[in-house]
């Protein structure tokens, strides 16, 4: 239906979504501005504590994580204690007898099983990104978003959604424009560039196009239906979890391991890069393969949580931070423990967001309302111990 | 083994299509240190990055052993030649001992973590230089003059036949420049070949075996005492200078640059040299040495 057509009541209430959400989107323009100031005042961060080793909080992160998903199973409308969660598990895993009640297996594999590992693995993928961005563009302010992926994924999704596609066709729309709106980004900036120094190019034309993304997705808001498509646009764009289902966990798992692996593999060379490119170069590095692989890996990961669980925002950016404080900016044990951190965040905010009102709340609205205070908490923590 | 060299063979170079430098010649051998002077801008960084691998020369060849660099891998490159950038302050504050283990990269695995050895290498090469001491500290907490030890000390962890230097005395402090200067003649003595800019020709008698002075018109290449002349600093840099010698020290003939400053606080004499030098008169009273 086109706006021409609403009548007095519908397009009172349009203004109304829409200003709400443009609210939200302002507030992604500031954060865009915050990162461009950001890019002056690189030098004035630092976090990490030199001589702590990683393997044991590694070890301590993963405990902790196990115990989270746990608890994370008990959680909900429906009451189970962990021994029944326990019971249900080794009945499902490894074919045990153990008595389990039916509701309480359809609850935790249909319900809450496909829930927690999304919040798992979106996690983990957002952090990881978030990490790789930051030390390659050798600024602790950036994000997974920078370049584009999810601006890309989201007018993906709503264009998608607007045209009326299934959830698959919602999910594959969002993957692939987040990939192509990072293509775009790495093209025109090199392009631009001329092969000198890339970083601040691509930064910049990042931010660039997701602008133009971010207005695409304004321009499908606002000829979308306001009773029918809008809403479903706009909340899917809020992103949540209370949807997944296991049948969509592979679209998630898939893309996420096939690109967090190659960052794991290659997370040394990325300290070099973090020392910019000449330097990087002569330590031996090959500074055109690994950046364009931990580009590509990152987008990968960001698009597919983009096309999984909505623009989650302020995991990429907050938990890396948190994990160079406490095991310091080696990516030999960054990248691990921002993975683990993720996933654990995450998953701690989903439980919030079904647990805490008796309506679920959207996942980006936690993350921003926790993720915030908490990023400025680790700022001036940061400025008093480590600099 | 073969006596090591690395050579130009009249290299052209520049950025795109705009060429900074042409017909640049030398080679230095096993514990030679070779010094580039040069006013700013006139094209000693980009002579570095080709000398590094960044760019790729217009014309001739760059060449360790007769093997032209140009047809290797920056890994292939990083074994072989070490490269001190000037010390800056990176975004992200590693651990000392961390920043040297990133020289080992080049020898292990791209896909691997550094292991237990390189980290001992790494420790070794802080030991080398005298300061183990550091290996604990945040590289970004410590002194622009710990930090340049630091850089010197990740890139003999690559262990490197030819060490190239972008202005390692840059922005220390005097006593960290000597410090410096003494480390990098022990290096030389070790037998590896240096190659270094800088912007104070005394360093070029304090420890070069090798000069080349690049202007915008020339360049030339020879021993500090041919190349370092009254005559061609005052071609180079457009100033007046005196080198002087002093025999009465126990350590050997040393020498060094004076440039002349005119002028000096509460004197008008500059004032009246420089009229003299309008009416003609040679300049010869009343000038003020300041030392470099």
């Amino acid at each position: 239906m086109l706006s021409a057509n609403r009548c007095g009541m519908c397009s009172v209430r349009h203004k109304v979504l829409l200003r709400f959400v443009e609210g939200r989107f302002a507030q992604d323009g500031n954060a865009a501005t915050g990162r461009e100031m950001s890019l002056g005042i690189v030098k004035k961060h630092s976090g990490g504590r030199g001589g702590f080793k990683g393997a044991p909080i590694i070890a301590i992160l993963t405990i902790i994580l196990v115990a989270a998903v746990l608890v994370s199973f008990t959680l909900g409308r429906y009451d189970m204690t962990v021994l029944d969660v326990l019971k249900v598990a080794a009945n499902q895993l490894f074919g045990m007898e153990t008595f389990s009640e039916s509701t309480h297996i359809t609850v935790v594999m249909q319900v809450r099983f496909p829930r927690v590992i999304a919040a798992l693995v979106i996690g983990a993928a957002l952090a990881a990104a978030g990490a790789s961005y930051q030390g390659l563009f050798k600024n602790p302010m950036v994000s997974p978003d920078l370049l584009g992926a999810s601006a890309g994924a989201g007018f993906g999704a709503s264009f998608a959604l607007l045209m009326g596609g299934n959830m698959y066709v919602v999910q594959l729309s969002a993957f692939v424009c987040g990939i192509v709106a990072v293509l775009l980004t790495y093209f025109v900036s090199t392009a631009v560039s001329k092969g000198d120094s890339m970083t601040l190019t691509l930064v910049l034309t990042g931010m660039v196009v997701t602008a133009l993304f971010q207005a695409f997705i304004t321009m499908t808001k606002y000829v979308a239906d306001p009773d029918d498509k809008l809403p479903s646009i706009t909340y899917w764009l809020m992103g949540g979890l209370s949807s997944t289902r296991i049948e969509d966990l592979p679209m998630l798992l898939a893309p996420v391991i096939v690109g967090i692996v190659p960052m794991l593999l290659f997370r040394n060379q990325l300290n070099a890069l973090s020392f910019g490119d000449e330097e990087a170069r002569a330590l031996g590095v090959n500074t055109k393969f690994i950046r364009a692989l931990f580009i590509f890996c990152a987008t990968l990961v960001t698009a597919a949580s983009v096309a999984a669980a909505g623009m989650v925002g302020w995991v990429g950016l907050v938990i890396p931070h948190l994990a160079r404080m406490i095991v310091g900016p080696n990516h030999k044990v960054l990248l691990p423990a921002s993975l683990l951190l993720g996933a654990l965040y995450v998953l701690v905010i989903d439980d919030l967001c079904r647990c805490l009102f008796a309506i679920e709340l959207p996942l980006s609205v936690l993350t921003a309302i926790i993720g915030a205070p908490f990023f400025i908490y680790l700022l001036t923590r940061g400025k008093k111990t480590w600099t | 083994m073969d006596m090591r060299e690395f050579a130009l063979e009249n290299v052209t170079c520049g950025y795109k299509d705009v060429t900074v430098l042409s017909d640049v010649s030398f080679s230095i051998g096993p514990g030679e240190a070779l010094c580039l002077l040069g006013p700013n801008g006139v094209g000693k960084t980009t002579l570095f990055r080709s000398m590094l691998g960044f760019l790729k020369p217009f014309g001739g060849r760059i060449t360790l052993d007769g093997d032209d660099i140009a047809t290797w891998s920056s890994r292939t490159l990083a074994k072989r030649i070490g490269y001190v950038p000037q010390n800056h302050t990176p975004p992200f504050a590693y651990p000392v001992l961390d920043v040297v283990t990133m020289g080992r990269l080049s020898r292990i695995s791209p896909i691997a973590s550094p292991s237990k050895r390189d980290t001992e290498k790494a420790a070794e090469c802080l030991e080398r230089l005298g300061i183990s001491h550091l290996a604990d500290k945040l590289y970004t907490q410590i002194s622009g003059g710990e930090r340049q030890m630091v850089l010197i000390a990740r890139s003999l962890a690559q262990e490197p036949e030819v060490l190239v230097m972008d202005e390692p005395t840059a922005s220390l402090d005097y006593g960290n420049q000597v410090k410096v200067l003494r480390q990098i003649s022990h290096l030389v003595k070790e037998g590896i070949s240096v190659i270094m800019t800088t912007h104070f020709p005394d360093h070029a008698f304090l420890c070069a075996t090798k000069v080349g002075l690049i202007t915008r018109d020339w360049v030339r290449f020879g021993t500090p005492d041919e190349v370092v002349t009254e005559d061609s600093l005052r071609e180079t840099y457009g100033v007046d200078v005196r080198i002087v010698k002093e025999h009465t020290c126990t350590c050997g003939t040393l020498k060094g640059c004076v440039p002349i400053v005119e002028f000096a606080a509460g004197d008008t004499s500059g004032e009246r040299a420089r009229l003299e030098h309008e009416k003609g008169t040679p300049r010869q009273r009343s000038h003020v040495a300041v030392c470099a």
